[in-house]
């Protein structure tokens, strides 16, 4: 906020405020929302951790693949923040090679869900089975879709900055993908406690 | 800096269809809220006239069951999702970004984005009467009757249409915010706003904590009733009370949604119209915030016949009464606020003082649901039906009546006619409560709410008749304000910038504004500004008008409004109409009917697949288009 007295200016980029924070203060309201998003999926999850009927539990989760796969997907928060900081630097073409690892640690980490989903099912746990088969997939099901989704949006990046249509000042810049890509990672790691770890 | 793709022509863009369809103009989306709300308005009234005509009489035969529970479900969807929100937004677009000083709302596009994706979400949810039939499991579609239904994809429409609605509210809510918290004019410091531009944070923020909740609450409904999961599946364990729990945490804070901008907009009338400051302001913008958190902690006062158990329902009861306070301290901050003023009773301000006297009313009757063995009773009788109609229509509906009347001047340049405001106002209010006073009664008798009919004898008949004979009054009403709308548009009075002398930054600049609002961004020194520009104050406290003010520095000269050929209008980027945000939101939509019709199979899957691709087109296009075009 400028302080009073300021001098009244006629261009409305001068007195209004960086276009950044703008866009930051949205994209942490955002954030906010999608906080509560998955605040209700894992109460339900918390409601069903027992309800398991006659399907499998958490018995067959297997923690140490899980954990793996987990540390993938943390260490692409790195990747990011590498990314981020060659950009703020201006290094386009370093920062292109952390973006595309961050996006291929976060497709390992899909990958690795989507094995892990498999078993499940050839184990007998289906969204059908009992509620809380219902309320793992939905829950994990979830955060994966959000790990796609910061996977398009990494690519995306690294597609507009090869084309050299990509500025600090573009709607989607590397700052705002990366508050959206650690606070997917944050909501793993609840995710990994509440559901896997809490389970033993 | 941006490219030019296209020549730029302003003034061959601003009249016509494709100007509205493209625009990204806080005012313009405003009025398409505001349309597009009284449409739906319209129609919901259409379906609570059905409603009071079927019950006119005992045993009623103009509609079945069935289509009873269909025009029910969908009035309470229409009037919440439809038209009051809508309503709200449509103040809020047009109003934040004058009352702050802003130029336009933080993101222009996604604001047009929300405004498409609100309007066809509605009309999609319409289009459930074409195939086999509206949602017909009450607003609050309760698990498991909401779930049970499988062979009607009835209430898949509610799911998705309230899910894609809950969107474009999201993206509406974030926008405010973003807006608020970073492009306030100069000196307009937090406890310098205007207290409905505080309404509005404090609604956005409702919003966007809230919406997620049942989100994931219409996911669920809508996987159990195609893809077999169990959420609420009680044969197998599931819990339906959970979705009572998902649906109330966002219902709640929801009807703070509906009420808080009304709240907002009285707090704007009542000084103006008493030619007094606001009494109490920050006790007010405090309480609006009270009100807000609170808000979140009584969602189960709605569910005290569920079964909680006796502590669940005493800490909640005690959280319900606890919200009475900081409401009750507005109300005696309106009242302060008239308290010795010289009253304008214009139009605007009879239907504030019908907001308070009706919220009241509703208020208390409210009040009495907290106190768990009087609810047990009340519970799903007209006495609920009663007590939210007096909230929602006594005070959200004339609230948002006050607000047409007051900006309605600012909207058009032409002020609404006093004298039929007046007949407007007098038989809406009549009508309202022959309507709605006498299901008080009804509900304390025992009649249930959400009933196609009933038996003659029961003590019912005679309220029955006076409920609906007022709701045709109420319908009377409404014409007559259309016919005031009508005529005043055409050849109503000029209205001049300041029509009711104001106290706030919208009123400085011409009626309508320019496209860029202010030819000068103003400077803000106070709490009401502009009425501390217009009076100084007298040994006895008194307001004196200023005698150089007119034509003085600090207005902004209006007549010149944006066509100061070669001044500085033209330094100022607006950003440019686009077509990808309507793109986007049809798409959106496309991917929700795709969802509804998925277990028909390929028709769901071809719809979900077309509308990935449109909405791909939109939202692409949209990241690849620089906001403002060059204008060379």
């Amino acid at each position: 906020m400028v302080s009073e007295g300021a001098v009244v200016d006629h261009d409305f980029e001068d007195t209004g405020n960086p276009i950044h924070r703008v866009r930051k203060t949205a994209m942490w309201a955002f954030l906010g929302s999608e906080a509560f998003f998955f605040g209700a999926m894992i109460s339900t999850f918390l409601l069903y951790r027992n309800t398991i009927g006659d399907g499998p539990g958490a018995d067959i989760f297997n923690i140490p693949f899980t954990s793996a796969s987990s540390f993938v997907l943390l260490m692409s928060s790195l990747t990011m923040v590498l990314a981020d900081n060659s950009f703020q630097k201006g290094d386009q073409r370093q920062g292109r090679v952390w973006l595309i690892g961050t996006a291929l640690l976060g497709t390992t980490f899909l990958a690795g869900q989507i094995f892990e989903f498999t078993e499940f099912v050839h184990e007998g746990l289906t969204i059908s089975t009992s509620p809380f088969g219902s309320s793992f997939y939905m829950l994990t099901g979830f955060h994966g879709l959000h790990v796609a989704v910061g996977v398009l949006l990494l690519s995306m990046l690294v597609f507009f900055s090869l084309r050299g249509r990509y500025s600090p000042d573009s709607g989607m810049n590397v700052e705002l993908v990366a508050l959206y890509w650690h606070f997917v990672d944050i909501v793993w790691i609840v995710i990994f406690t509440v559901v896997y770890l809490l389970q033993i | 800096m941006a490219v030019a793709t296209r020549e730029q022509a302003p003034a061959a863009a601003d009249r016509g269809l494709w100007s509205w369809i493209t625009t990204v103009d806080h005012k313009r989306i405003g009025i398409m809220y505001a349309v597009a709300a009284f449409i739906f308005f319209l129609i919901g009234g259409f379906e609570a006239l059905l409603i009071r005509t079927q019950l006119a009489q005992p045993n009623g035969t103009v509609l079945s069951a069935e289509a009873y529970n269909q025009i029910f479900t969908m009035h309470g969807l229409t009037m919440v999702f439809a038209v009051i929100m809508p309503i709200a937004a449509a103040f809020q677009n047009y109003f934040v970004p004058l009352q702050i000083g802003a130029r336009d709302v933080a993101f222009p596009r996604i604001n047009a984005f929300a405004f498409w994706l609100f309007f066809f979400s509605a009309l999609f949810l319409y289009t459930s009467f074409l195939f086999g039939g509206a949602p017909d499991g009450a607003w609050v579609g309760y698990a498991p009757l909401s779930t049970q239904l499988t062979e009607y994809v009835r209430m898949d429409y509610y799911s998705v249409g309230a899910q894609l609605l809950g969107v474009a509210s999201l993206a509406g809510s974030i926008n405010f915010i973003a807006t608020i918290f970073t492009m306030r004019a100069p000196g307009m410091s937090l406890m310098r706003m205007p207290v409905f531009v505080w309404m509005t944070v404090v609604t956005s923020f409702l919003l966007i904590l809230s919406l997620p909740v049942i989100g994931v609450g219409l996911w669920q409904m809508l996987f159990d009733r195609n893809f077999g999961t169990l959420f609420y599946a009680a044969q197998a364990q599931g819990d339906p009370l959970l979705w009572q729990h998902l649906f109330w945490i966002f219902g709640h804070p929801e009807v703070y949604v509906l009420i808080l901008p009304a709240m907002g907009i009285v707090s704007e009338i009542l000084p103006v119209m008493s030619r007094k400051p606001l009494f109490g302001y920050a006790f007010v913008v405090f309480s609006g915030i009270a009100i807000g958190f609170l808000g979140f902690g009584v969602w189960a006062h709605h569910m005290f016949t569920a079964g909680l158990g006796p502590v669940a329902e005493a800490g909640f009861g005690l959280a319900t009464m606890l919200i009475a306070i900081p409401t009750g301290v507005k109300i005696f901050n309106w009242i302060g606020t008239t308290w010795g003023g010289r009253l304008k009773l214009t139009t605007p301000m009879l239907f504030s003082l019908g907001f308070i006297s009706m919220f009241v009313i509703g208020g208390l009757s409210g009040v009495t649901h907290s106190i768990v063995p009087a609810d047990t009773q009340q519970h799903d009788s007209y006495y609920i039906v009663a007590h939210f109609h007096y909230v929602l229509f006594g005070g959200a509906v004339l609230g948002y009546m006050a607000g047409a009347y007051y900006w309605f001047p600012k909207w058009t340049g032409k002020m609404l006619s006093e004298t039929i405001g007046k007949w407007h106002f007098w038989i809406t209010l009549i009508g309202f409560n022959l309507t709605f006073a006498p299901q008080h009664i009804l509900g304390l008798d025992g009649m249930p709410r959400r009933t196609y009919r009933y038996d003659a004898g029961l003590g019912w008949d005679g309220w029955n008749m006076m409920s609906t004979i007022g709701s045709y009054l109420i319908a009377v009403g409404v014409l007559v304000f259309i016919w005031n709308i009508i005529r005043s548009w055409r050849n109503g009075e000029p209205a001049g910038n300041d029509p009711w002398d104001g106290r706030t930054l919208e009123w400085t600049t011409s009626s309508p504004p320019p496209v860029h609002n202010f030819d000068e961004v103003p400077v803000v020194h106070h709490v009401d500004d502009f009425w501390y520009r217009k009076y100084g104050v007298d040994e006895e406290g008194r307001a004196v008008k200023m005698p150089e003010v007119s034509g003085g520095a600090l207005t902004v000269d209006t007549d010149s409004g944006g066509e100061d050929a070669d001044g500085d209008a033209h330094d100022i980027h607006m950003p440019s109409p686009s077509y990808f945000p309507i793109i986007a939101s049809l798409g959106v939509v496309t991917i929700g009917a795709g969802l509804v019709f998925i277990s028909s199979g390929a028709i769901g899957f071809a719809l979900l697949a077309l509308g990935a691709i449109v909405s791909l087109w939109g939202f692409m296009g949209w990241a690849g288009e620089p906001i403002t075009k060059e204008a060379h």
